[in-house]
């Protein structure tokens, strides 16, 4: 039988031709290289009435020192759909590239979009063939989510090391500070919320991670850096812009400078 | 063992080139063409799925006539190509000059290589910010390549076509003219196709926005037959 060529797959076509391209064949690493590299943290995800919102700090920490605090974590991978990552920085930030050129690619070779199920199951295997190097403290967690074109719905997905995946109902968090996060989303999210409003459940879910997870940065009102968030819907992905969200963390900071509270 | 008889390298390329253009001609014609909204892409085709036009990376597009297997394993390998080269360099590392040579060589060494030559005709454009600066690169079958000023018109009785066309745009300015207005007068020009809504289904149109609504990096879009009826209803 003739052989087929690569497919619509831009990662198979680089595993095949370019493997050299690939994230996650570097060689063997050192036993403690995961505390030796900026790691991403807190990123939260929740639907609202017509769609998701995604919201991701701005801090990389290596170890106990702030690698960055003005890393972007949160990515538009296509038109109707965007990725937060926690775990090992440039690994992660690797696969997101990779994984937004393979959604692209497989658009422009077939002439359609993927569904949201196939981009989901795609990056899945994308983090199963990261396993080795996760295995080795370099592990990628990302958190998945977007517009369902088929349900005319916002989707959640989170995964494990090993490829595993979950779809999430209402919101989810991943990395160091998600336990605090998840907290403030479970007395914040309510069904049939507006854009804004999810907006500003996601702003304040990050800020409660900030507050007891030394590895979440919150707003830095210094540097004007205020979280990476996005809202999708049926019109697509956008970004939500820097004005409004300085508004929301200045809100938060009065409210709660008002109420005096320990914690 | 049967010795082979002599065929002159004259002959022989005359003999390919021969062959391909009657494989090419044979097709429906596609029109491109830089105006002040974009680059229009215009083919006849009455397939809804089989393209003849594609997109190929942020502000460079694909146009091709002839053999759609052939040219549909071209289509392929550039997206592979421009996806590779942004993916390790960067977006703006990919450029549509690149492509046409690379096409230029491959098209070249089939013809001079190969059983069979390419039966295709390729059309590689690239969108600048204003219209003199949008490339347009015509390849012929046997990887001879152009960049041709304004427009390129390929396919089908191509002569005749570009009378047509020239004669539509004699006094009226195409880099000046809105896409619309490039569709319509496609329309006209191609033999098959009439300029009535109603035939908005014998078309396969996309542009290479200039200015896109979503900031988005990607410049291609197709146009939809509703789209294309609407805009060729109002000519009348």
């Amino acid at each position: 039988m003739t052989e087929l060529g690569p497919g619509p797959s831009f990662l198979e076509y680089l595993n095949r031709d370019r493997p050299d391209l690939l994230p996650g064949t570097r060689a063997a690493l050192p036993a403690d290289a995961g505390a030796q590299v900026p790691h991403g943290t807190t990123i939260v995800a929740l639907a609202y009435a017509d769609g998701i919102v995604m919201a991701g700090d701005r801090r990389a920490t290596m170890g106990n020192v702030i690698a960055s605090r003005r890393i972007e974590k949160v990515f538009e991978t296509d038109t109707y759909s965007v990725i937060g990552i926690a775990g090992a920085a440039g690994l992660a930030i690797d696969i997101a590239k990779l994984f937004t050129v393979e959604l692209e690619h497989y658009e422009k070779i077939e002439g359609t979009r993927l569904s949201l199920d196939g981009k989901a199951n795609r990056l899945a295997s994308m983090i199963r063939s990261n396993m080795p190097m996760a295995l080795q403290g370099m592990s990628v967690v990302p958190l998945f989510a977007g517009f369902d074109t088929f349900s005319g719905s916002g989707r959640i997905f989170s995964f494990d090391i090993t490829g595993g995946l979950y779809e999430e109902v209402e919101h989810h968090s991943i990395g160091s500070g998600s336990p605090y996060a998840r907290g403030a989303l479970k007395k914040l999210w309510q069904p049939g919320l507006g854009a804004t409003a999810a907006v500003q459940v996601a702003v304040e879910a990050l800020y409660d991670a900030a507050d007891d997870d030394s590895a979440t940065g919150g707003p830095d009102t210094v540097r004007g850096l205020w979280p990476v968030v996005y809202t999708v819907d049926s019109s697509g992905a956008h970004r939500v812009e820097d004005a409004i969200l300085a508004d929301m963390a200045a809100d938060i900071i009065a409210t709660r400078t008002a109420s005096g509270r320990e914690s | 063992m049967s010795a082979q008889y002599y065929v002159s390298p004259e002959q022989l390329m005359k003999d390919r080139a021969d062959f391909a253009r009657k494989g090419i001609a044979r097709g429906r014609a596609v029109i491109t063409a830089s105006c002040a909204d974009g680059i229009a892409l215009i083919a006849e085709n009455p397939s809804g799925s089989l393209h003849k036009i594609g997109e190929i990376y942020d502000r460079i597009a694909f146009a091709a006539v002839g053999k759609y297997n052939e040219f549909e394993s071209l289509r392929q390998a550039g997206v592979r190509y421009a996806d590779t080269r942004g993916y390790s360099y960067s977006r703006y590392d990919v450029t549509g000059r690149g492509l046409a040579s690379v096409y230029a060589q491959s098209l070249g060494a089939v013809f001079t290589a190969e059983a069979k030559p390419f039966e295709v005709e390729l059309a590689v454009l690239e969108l600048g910010a204003t219209p003199p600066q949008d490339t347009l690169f015509s390849l012929n079958f046997d990887g001879s390549i152009a960049e041709q000023p304004g427009f390129i018109i390929m396919g089908g009785d191509t002569p005749a076509l570009r009378e047509a066309w020239n004669a539509y745009w004699s006094g009226k300015d195409l880099a000046a003219a809105g896409i619309d207005e490039v569709i319509r007068a496609a329309a006209l020009v191609l033999p098959g196709v009439g300029e009535s809504a109603g035939d908005a289904h014998l078309l396969e149109v996309a542009m290479l926005e200039r200015s896109t609504s979503t900031g988005s990096h990607r410049h291609f879009r197709r146009l939809d037959d509703p789209t294309i009826a609407r805009i060729l209803g109002a000519g009348k």
